[in-house]
């Protein structure tokens, strides 16, 4: 039972002890089978802590045993759970997938580097999303983006614009820490108190200009570094030219637990019992959301790279997310999350098979995709069924998500966001059908280097690849799993406790 | 004249919101990838400036535990609550009349001393005296050292002398240790030492009655936050090590200028918007 008392802080403890020892490992297989341990171990408790809230209700941890407010806490719910269900599950996939991929696109020097940050990341993107404490998610929300800009960075080795790409994350995203900072002061300063559940009772019937601005910093900066819409100028550049692998896991994760803390602020933290919140929801976050949805797809349809292509999508798909939230019923936030699930699986399997064509063609420009259904069919495969996720066809999760959407939208009376998130959609199935149109109908390209023959991907690639590709096949079928479980997240949340 | 004192009282915001806007006008403006990161150094610092003074306490101590202080805050939270005493209380007062016994064996006219009867007689009150010579190193006198041989292993030069309403038996407890460093008083603690001891005693003792202690936490969040800035700027002048290497420049304009080359192989008027750098 010990063990069960400890487990909260395990996925955090574990993968933050066993991320240095990758630096004194040799070359080669071992910090790649250590970490992919790893990362499996710890989505094992991940998914342990998901069960036991589940059945039981949610835990609260004290660090070091002090007790909270005064400790650090850690809080699970289900909707952290499902959070961190999802991290540490795209990490399971990605890091074990990652082998042949970073040993072509790295330095082989640099190969252990890469196993040890990204762990590092994953260990941030958890703490993020485990803590409640307020100050406790800048200081792993440092953690993940530290090791994010290291990450983004190592594609330096096959294209030197990655340099400058994680040069612009590291500014922008030191900026919206820094607002997220001064947010998180503005608010201790009024209440005394960094807990985010004694923060709400502080604050109950406390509207005042100090915990506006606190929560207009918590915005901006939580706004930056989840690319919310006009804040996302970091993000395509980052997401092409970093490593493969590290954008199939940046992709799935980061942005979806910069989101989720953003639900959790506004509805743990403030509640919305505050009026400027709705105001807020009405004439900021549902303009800028609708605004990334449309602006970010259509930019999308004109990228010759498939990953940038894909990053604009992100933007887009943040935009679902917090279109969701901004409807601001229990139903809008049930689709935010379920949404946050799904476009974590589907962006992870999307980006996985880029990085299966990045590795036989050394190209990630739509060149490459030209008639790859006959040279790499499993690969273009996988990227098909998550491409049609991606615009919501039925039977995948990305119908589950965007059918939640609707029926929020209408449920709410806003019948007509309902046919804009329909509209925008018809926008994604331009920007995947053009990506499938090149890999079905066009012809492998008979002569330059791409007309080079190439094999299928290796299995060790094809495996995680289609794992993920399969989970967005059976979360789509089985919709009673996630929309249950994110409508209890969302109720929890809503019912502030 | 209401606007000048509104802003004059509140200067420490003031500079934190002008230094915050140095910063980041200077991330925004600068092209040069160092000026950046000093820019953002700023903006970084200025953050800190603001959390630092909302934890000052006006009047307040820098949050270093002065020695006997808690003891007085336990008494005073017994006076309030009546039944609120425990076990480890017990411990420490028994320690504390051993204490007392200890050294009133050596020093006898130490607490008669002016300190000692200007506390009430509910209030435990706490001296601190720094005997001369001493050089600052603080014992903390609690429980655990009074277990120790008192006059022999306390190295700081600090008296502490204490009055307080002892919870069991409302019996006045009168500590007094003091402690002396020099090597040649060591032996004895009487004499020539006692009147000069006797005022500070008393000096001290007014000022610890009140200790007000800044808010410390702030401290520590902003010490969190300088290890992250410190990783950020290193993290940053490495990457712009690297693209010095890559590009041979650190002006943004001059990168997306070779980027726009490397790809279109001229000069394209869209590349700032592209180049998502802007």
């Amino acid at each position: 039972m010990a063990f069960l008392t400890q487990l909260p802080i395990l996925p955090i403890i574990l993968p933050m002890i066993c991320a240095p020892l990758c630096l004194v490992m040799p070359d080669g297989r071992a910090p790649y089978l250590w970490a992919s341990l790893v990362s499996v171990g710890t989505f094992v408790l991940c998914a342990l802590l998901l069960s036991t809230v589940a059945e039981s209700g949610a835990i609260s941890y004290a660090l070091g045993d002090w007790a909270p407010p005064l400790g650090i806490e850690y809080r699970i719910d289900l909707a952290n759970a499902l959070v961190l269900t999802l991290v540490s599950g795209v990490a399971a996939l990605t890091i074990p997938f990652s082998y042949e991929s970073i040993i072509s696109e790295i330095d082989k020097r640099q190969t252990n580097l890469f196993y040890g940050a990204i762990l590092i990341c994953m260990v941030g993107l958890l703490g993020v999303t485990i803590t409640a404490d307020a100050f406790n998610v800048f200081v792993f929300l440092e953690i993940s983006s530290l090791s994010t800009y290291a990450l983004v960075a190592l594609g330096g080795g096959v294209d030197r614009r990655a340099l400058t790409a994680a040069f612009n994350y590291l500014v922008m995203g030191t900026i919206g820490a820094t607002f997220f900072v001064i947010g998180i002061g503005l608010l201790y300063q009024s209440t005394g108190t960094l807990n985010m559940n004694d923060l709400r009772v502080q604050m109950a019937g406390e509207a005042n200009h100090m915990i506006e601005a606190g929560f207009a910093f918590i915005l901006v900066g939580l706004g930056l570094k989840a690319a919310l819409f006009p804040m996302h100028l970091w993000l395509p550049n980052a997401y092409a030219y970093a490593p493969s692998a590290v954008s199939a896991f940046i992709a799935a994760a980061s942005t979806k637990v910069a989101v989720y803390v953003l639900i959790r602020f506004t509805y743990t933290v403030f509640g919305a019992d505050f009026a400027f919140i709705s105001n807020l929801f009405d004439f900021v976050l549902l303009p800028l959301a609708l605004a990334g949805m449309f602006i970010a797809s259509i930019v999308a349809v004109f990228q010759e790279d498939v990953k940038r292509m894909l990053a604009y999508s992100s933007v887009g798909q943040i935009g679902y997310m917090l279109l969701g939230l901004s409807i601001g019923t229990e139903a809008g936030v049930q689709a935010a999350f379920i949404h946050i699930f799904n476009h974590g699986l589907m962006k992870a399997a999307l980006f996985m098979s880029v990085a299966c064509v990045m590795l036989r063609l050394g190209v990630h420009s739509c060149a490459g995709f030209h008639g790859l259904i006959s040279r790499m069919p499993f690969t273009a495969a996988a990227f098909i069924v998550a491409g049609l996720s991606l615009v919501g066809i039925p039977l995948t999760a990305g119908f589950v998500s965007k059918w939640y959407l609707l029926q929020a939208a209408f449920d709410a009376g806003k019948p007509a966001l309902g046919f804009l998130v329909v509209a925008s959609s018809l926008i994604a199935v331009i920007y995947v059908g053009r990506i499938i149109e090149l890999m079905v109908l066009r012809p492998v390209p008979t002569e330059g280097p791409l007309a080079n023959p190439v094999r299928e991907a290796p299995l060790s690639m094809l495996i995680p690849l289609w794992l993920m590709t399969g989970a967005n096949l059976y979360l789509g079928v089985r919709t009673d799993w996630t929309a249950g479980l994110a409508e209890r997240a969302a109720a929890s949340l809503m019912g502030g406790t | 004249m209401a606007i000048l004192q509104f802003i004059v009282e509140r200067y420490n915001y003031w500079i934190f919101i002008i230094l915050m806007m140095i910063g980041l006008y200077t991330v925004i403006a600068r092209g040069n990838l160092v000026k950046k990161i000093i820019g953002l150094n700023i903006f970084q610092t200025s953050v800190f400036i603001y959390y630092i003074s909302i934890g000052k306490i006006a009047g307040g101590t820098a949050p270093i535990y002065v020695p006997g202080d808690m003891e007085r805050r336990t008494v005073h939270e017994e006076d309030h609550h009546g039944d609120g005493y425990n076990g480890k209380d017990h411990v420490a007062t028994e320690e504390t009349i051993r204490a007392k016994d200890h050294i009133n064996g050596q020093s006898n006219d130490l607490h008669h001393g002016d300190a000692l009867h200007q506390g009430d007689a509910n209030e435990l009150v706490t001296a601190t005296g720094v005997a001369e010579g001493a050089s600052g190193k603080v014992a903390n006198l609690n429980a655990p050292a009074l277990n120790r041989d008192l006059p022999a292993n306390i190295h700081a030069g600090e008296a502490n002398a204490t009055i307080g309403a002892a919870p069991t038996s409302d019996k006045i407890a009168n500590t007094a240790s003091f402690n002396i460093k020099d090597s040649d008083a060591a032996t004895g603690l009487g004499g020539e030492r006692e009147p000069g001891l006797g005022q500070e005693l008393a000096a001290a003792s007014e000022i610890v009655a009140n200790v007000l202690y800044s808010n410390p936490l702030p401290h520590v969040l902003i010490l969190t936050a300088i290890v992250v800035g410190v990783a950020t700027t290193a993290v940053g002048l490495s990457l712009a090590v690297r693209i010095r290497e890559a590009y041979g420049t650190i002006e943004e304009d001059e990168l997306e200028t070779a980027d726009t080359i490397a790809e279109f192989g001229k000069p394209d008027p869209d590349a700032p918007a592209r180049a998502g750098a802007r």
